[in-house]
């Protein structure tokens, strides 16, 4: 009985499953309300969630580092593409193709020439905030992984600068964001699920400085979240 | 993801259904970096990580027809990288590969206690969520950096709802645990 019992206080709550989740943004709007209050009453539960935002920090810093892969496992595929034989789309495909023009006619068009155009960069970057922050705020919205806005709105203009993924306190505002963008001289390289990859400055940074800068990120009001990144 | 996002990934599948060559450099060029990272983090080896990609993007391109748009595309992904990166370990046939992969890794550079003495938490971090079992760093990989819901999760691993929260608690006890073992207390548990 003292076993069971002790099975049982050992047994997870269900908000506290829910913490990891709350960290990423990944909970209905519904979770999240009732993970905040707990942890607005919770002072225990506050401390692991504190922890869990570090592990949260690491693991995205830890899977940055990896880099990426080598040119050969392109040119490997498409390889065997082309090795393999033609083939006549299904019905499904088809039917799928006709909500593909649709969304392709909606498409924006790339937006490659970002480096000259910095005043339109800014309206873009504003865009892009404005679009992740009211994507954040509607409740209950399928959300998944890698929004990454791969069309290069400033990614090309200087691959040495040091890169970070800052998440925004939700109460930040477009007009904060890009204040912060100019103090910083940052640009906004990609964003997904609510996270910025921002490129700082012109110039390569060295170790310490590049630790500095994200020491200070960490330390505005409103930045939740600041991690190096490549 | 933004919902366009998605969209535009369904439209690019729909087009690679048809045979379009491009559409397929395009959803490569989109989603093969995270695809790498989460096969290197399981397979622990670059090399077999490459190949990973060029086998999950080829059957992307064999399957595209049979994509019915019940998941999002990179959670299909995810979900065949997974299915790809288990085969490439059996295939293997190296049951220990986990322990000495780790072992591997914790030599190339400072084990935890070496980190701890440098009073770097952050270090030793990293290292303690290399060291967890294939089965740990899959589940803390698709929360925290490929930021995949609950539901989600369940769908690439291909277990319930309720034992992805669990076993993802049980993953976070363990990270825990190997901090403790190299002396970084947080508090928790």
């Amino acid at each position: 009985m003292m076993a069971v019992k002790k099975m049982l206080e050992q047994e997870p709550s269900e908000i506290e499953m829910l913490l990891p989740f709350h960290a990423a943004g990944t909970l209905s709007a519904r979770d999240a309300k009732r993970v905040e209050e707990a942890l607005a009453r919770d002072s225990e539960l506050a401390k692991q969630y504190a922890a869990i935002r570090e592990e949260y920090a690491e693991t995205i810093g830890l899977n940055e580092s990896l880099g990426a892969p080598s040119a050969r496992a392109m040119t490997k595929l498409f390889a065997a593409i082309d090795d393999e034989p033609a083939r006549k789309p299904s019905m499904s495909s088809r039917i799928s193709a006709g909500v593909s023009g649709f969304f392709a006619s909606l498409s924006p068009r790339t937006l490659a020439w970002s480096a000259s155009l910095g005043g339109l960069v800014l309206l873009l970057q504003a865009g892009v905030i404005g679009a992740v922050l009211v994507k954040n705020e509607q409740p209950g919205t399928f959300q998944t992984a890698s929004l990454s806005m791969n069309e290069p709105i400033t990614r090309s203009l200087v691959p040495e600068a040091p890169r970070a993924l800052v998440k925004f306190a939700p109460e930040a505002r477009v007009a904060d964001i890009t204040a912060l963008l100019d103090l910083y001289q940052a640009s906004i390289v990609d964003a997904r699920g609510g996270m910025f990859r921002l490129q700082f400055g012109t110039k390569a940074m060295s170790k310490d400085e590049v630790a500095g800068l994200i020491n200070r990120l960490k330390g505005e009001k409103i930045v939740s979240l600041a991690v190096a990144a490549q | 993801m933004s919902a366009t996002q998605a969209a535009s990934d369904e439209v690019l599948i729909a087009r690679i259904a048809r045979g379009d060559r491009l559409a397929m450099q395009v959803l490569y060029g989109r989603h093969h970096v995270r695809v790498f990272r989460f096969g290197i983090r399981l397979v622990r080896d670059e090399q077999v990580a490459e190949d990973l990609i060029s086998e999950v993007f080829l059957d992307v391109w064999r399957q595209a027809g049979k994509f019915e748009g019940r998941s999002a595309v990179s959670t299909w992904l995810l979900a065949i990288t997974r299915f790809k990166a288990l085969s490439a370990l059996r295939r293997r046939k190296d049951v220990e590969l986990d322990d000495e992969a780790a072992n591997a890794i914790e030599d190339a550079a400072d084990d935890p206690e070496v980190s701890v003495q440098k009073k770097d938490t952050s270090d030793a971090l990293r290292k303690c969520l290399s060291s967890l079992s294939q089965e740990h760093r899959e589940i803390v990989d698709l929360v925290y950096y490929h930021e995949k819901s609950v539901e989600e999760v369940a769908e690439i691993v291909g277990i319930p709802e309720n034992t992805v929260k669990t076993r993802l608690f049980y993953a976070r006890k363990k990270l825990a645990e190997l901090l403790k073992a190299a002396g970084v207390e947080r508090g928790w548990p």
